[in-house]
């Protein structure tokens, strides 16, 4: 019973079923704030799809992602308010820009294994929260950026009320998964998987290690920029505590929850997370006395989260009921989970 | 010259600090292989444990030290059993995920019972030393002579007695000392213990100067892992010689060059040094 349901879900027709979930999701809320909670986990999950790609298709932990989500914001920020451009071509700078800098901080830190990447990600994420603090000429400093351009509207299209603000940011949540799904069954994605379970295994495949972590990286960064950029555009006021690391680790969070290395994990951890915070607001100063335990928790007993879990139950259940490959593409997805399974075991 | 020797008194002082509180790191990091991100969070609760002796409970300011390196010393045997000791076998992200969880809750704890204020620590060394222009505080003296007594004691504990020598052989060779007997989980625990102690003394030394409130650990632990990188991941010597350079790179580039960007210093110099060398300065096959 349990895995009929599962397998319903694994159906590639439920994915479709989500996508119109999410499109009727305003007409179900009960009240606009509802609406623009959803937008803003949407667009923290584009960032921790970003981060997905980074830290858990290729292994490497890059602690400055959320440095890169507030660059991106940033530079929607002042070059809207400061410089008087429109958010269009603003938000392509922003893509621009958190590209070139990944391309550079990749290039320098990805030369660095394990531990010492993290902790020099850390240090390059901090760099940038202190910069964003302290050169108030650029940055306005603690006082942060006001008056930032919401996104054109087209026609009657106006992006400053919530309703437009929340489909226009779905456009982009969904493109990012289907891009992010695309890179998972290309090549590149499964060499990034290869140099997750192991550098000098993939470096004896013929990988170029270096050139394939920096793809990863720049995509993710990528991905950041793009999220920072719309939430500048949504939230109309960045300040340096956006930068804050602690966003970052908030991100770890949310993957670890939906699984890392899945693609529906960071959707599912992020929107479970944003609403459980949501509906323990009275525990807003103190809700991390809740979650730090339970990402301690999660990495010892459940380190697949919500859907690396379920994906390798439904692997077993099928297993043990003998039932052969059906289908392709199940079977493909199946494996990558147990293939995960046994890494993390 | 006055300037200039005051701002080598200032460089000792900080430098002293960052190296009990890297000496820490570097221990764990040599035995466990984690690198502890949860450090900056034992650092803190040390402060704010001193801080409570000193203020709720009415002790001198010794007995509060003391008092609170106890507490620390237990926090940490506590998180190497709760937490890293299950994760022993799993790959190396998940301990730094999982240390990111005790920074978090430990903060959030704090900051329940304490709020986020500032706090003024006491101390019975408020004075100053005028000697010839150069003006030394008292508690900075202090801090240079507990640091130079800590890292003796250390290196006499870890040098002459047996248990010191079970952690440094650990350190050495996991696989070599666990065949000639060595009990792996007493060491790590001894290892997460001399760490807490040496987080909540640091700690305890540096608050009178600064302030205590639940955000003083992060700039202090990212400094401390700069200071590991570039004395290589795990060495003792590499701890204090780093903790020195970041030290007095800060109190010189604070008075020359900049005091509102005095903290990018130390990462800066990560940067431009790992940017040249990728295995550290002193590194002894740190990779």
């Amino acid at each position: 019973m349990m895995f009929k349901l599962g397998a319903l879900l694994m159906h590639p027709a439920s994915k479709y079923v989500l996508l119109a979930l999410a499109l009727v999701f305003p007409a179900l809320a009960s009240n606009e704030y509802q609406v623009y909670v959803m937008a803003t986990a949407f667009i923290w999950a584009i960032a921790v799809y970003g981060f997905n790609v980074i830290t858990g298709f290729c292994g490497q932990l890059n602690l400055a992602h959320g440095g890169f989500f507030a660059i991106g914001a940033y530079t929607v920020a002042l070059l809207t308010s400061d410089a008087g451009w429109n958010f269009w071509p603003a938000f392509v700078a922003a893509l621009l820009l958190t590209a070139v800098l990944g391309l550079l901080v990749g290039a320098v830190s990805l030369r660095l294994k394990e531990h010492y990447f993290a902790i020099f990600t850390l240090c390059v994420g901090f760099i940038i929260y202190l910069l964003l603090d302290k050169w108030e000429e650029l940055t306005h400093g603690a006082l942060g950026v006001r008056n930032i351009a919401a996104p054109d509207g087209f026609g009657l299209v106006n992006f400053r009320e919530t309703m437009p603000l929340y489909y226009l940011v779905l456009f982009f949540l969904v493109f990012i998964i289907w891009f992010t799904s695309r890179i998972q069954k290309s090549l590149v994605g499964r060499t990034f998987v290869a140099i997750r379970n192991g550098d000098e295994l993939a470096e004896s495949l013929g990988i170029n290690l270096m050139k394939t972590k920096i793809v990863a990286f720049v995509i993710s960064t990528t991905y950041a920029g793009l999220a920072g950029a719309l939430y500048a555009g949504m939230i109309r006021f960045v300040g340096p505590e956006d930068g804050n690391v602690l966003h970052t680790f908030n991100m770890i969070m949310y993957m670890l929850v939906g699984g890392i290395g899945t693609l529906f994990g960071p959707l599912v951890g992020t929107v479970g997370i944003v609403w459980i915070t949501q509906s323990l607001q009275f525990l807003e100063e103190y809700r991390m006395i809740i979650f730090g335990p339970l990402l301690v928790v999660l990495v010892i007993f459940f380190p697949l989260g919500v859907c690396g879990s379920f994906l390798t139950w439904m692997h077993r259940k099928a297993q043990a009921l003998g039932l052969g490959p059906k289908k392709v593409q199940t079977e493909s997805k199946v494996k990558t989970s147990s293939q995960e399974a046994s890494n993390n075991a | 010259m006055t300037t200039f020797l005051q701002q080598v008194f200032n460089g000792l002082t900080l430098g002293s600090i960052y190296g009990l509180v890297a000496l820490g790191l570097t221990l764990v990091y040599g035995i466990l292989h984690i690198p502890n991100f949860a450090h900056g969070a034992l650092y803190m609760v040390g402060a704010f444990m001193s801080y409570f002796f000193m203020v709720d409970m009415g002790v001198h300011y010794w007995v509060a030290m003391a008092g609170s390196a106890v507490v620390i010393a237990v926090l940490g045997i506590i998180c190497e059993r709760l937490v890293f000791h299950p994760l022993r076998n799993s790959p190396p992200i998940h301990d730094k995920i999982a240390a990111i969880g005790i920074l978090l809750f430990l903060e959030a704890v704090v900051h329940m019972f304490w709020g986020s204020d500032f706090r003024r620590m006491s101390t019975p060394f408020g004075g100053v030393v005028n000697l010839d222009g150069v003006f030394l505080r008292e508690q900075g003296i202090l801090i240079i002579a507990s640091t130079v007594v800590l890292v003796v004691a250390l290196n006499l504990f870890l040098r002459k007695t047996m248990v010191g020598a079970t952690i440094i052989a650990m350190a050495q060779n996991r696989e070599g000392a666990f065949l000639v007997g060595i009990d792996a989980n007493r060491v790590a625990m001894m290892t997460f213990a001399i760490s807490g102690i040496l987080a909540a003394v640091a700690a305890t030394l540096y608050a009178p100067m600064n302030l205590v409130y639940p955000a003083m650990g992060h700039l202090v632990i990212m400094k401390a892992f700069v200071i590991i990188i570039l004395g290589g991941m795990g060495s003792i010597p590499g701890a204090i010689v780093g903790g020195m350079i970041i030290g007095f790179a800060e109190a010189f580039g604070g008075y020359y060059i900049s005091d509102a960007y005095k903290d990018v210093i130390a990462f800066a110099l990560l940067v431009v040094i790992l940017s040249i060398r990728p295995q550290g300065l002193f590194a002894k096959g740190a990779h």
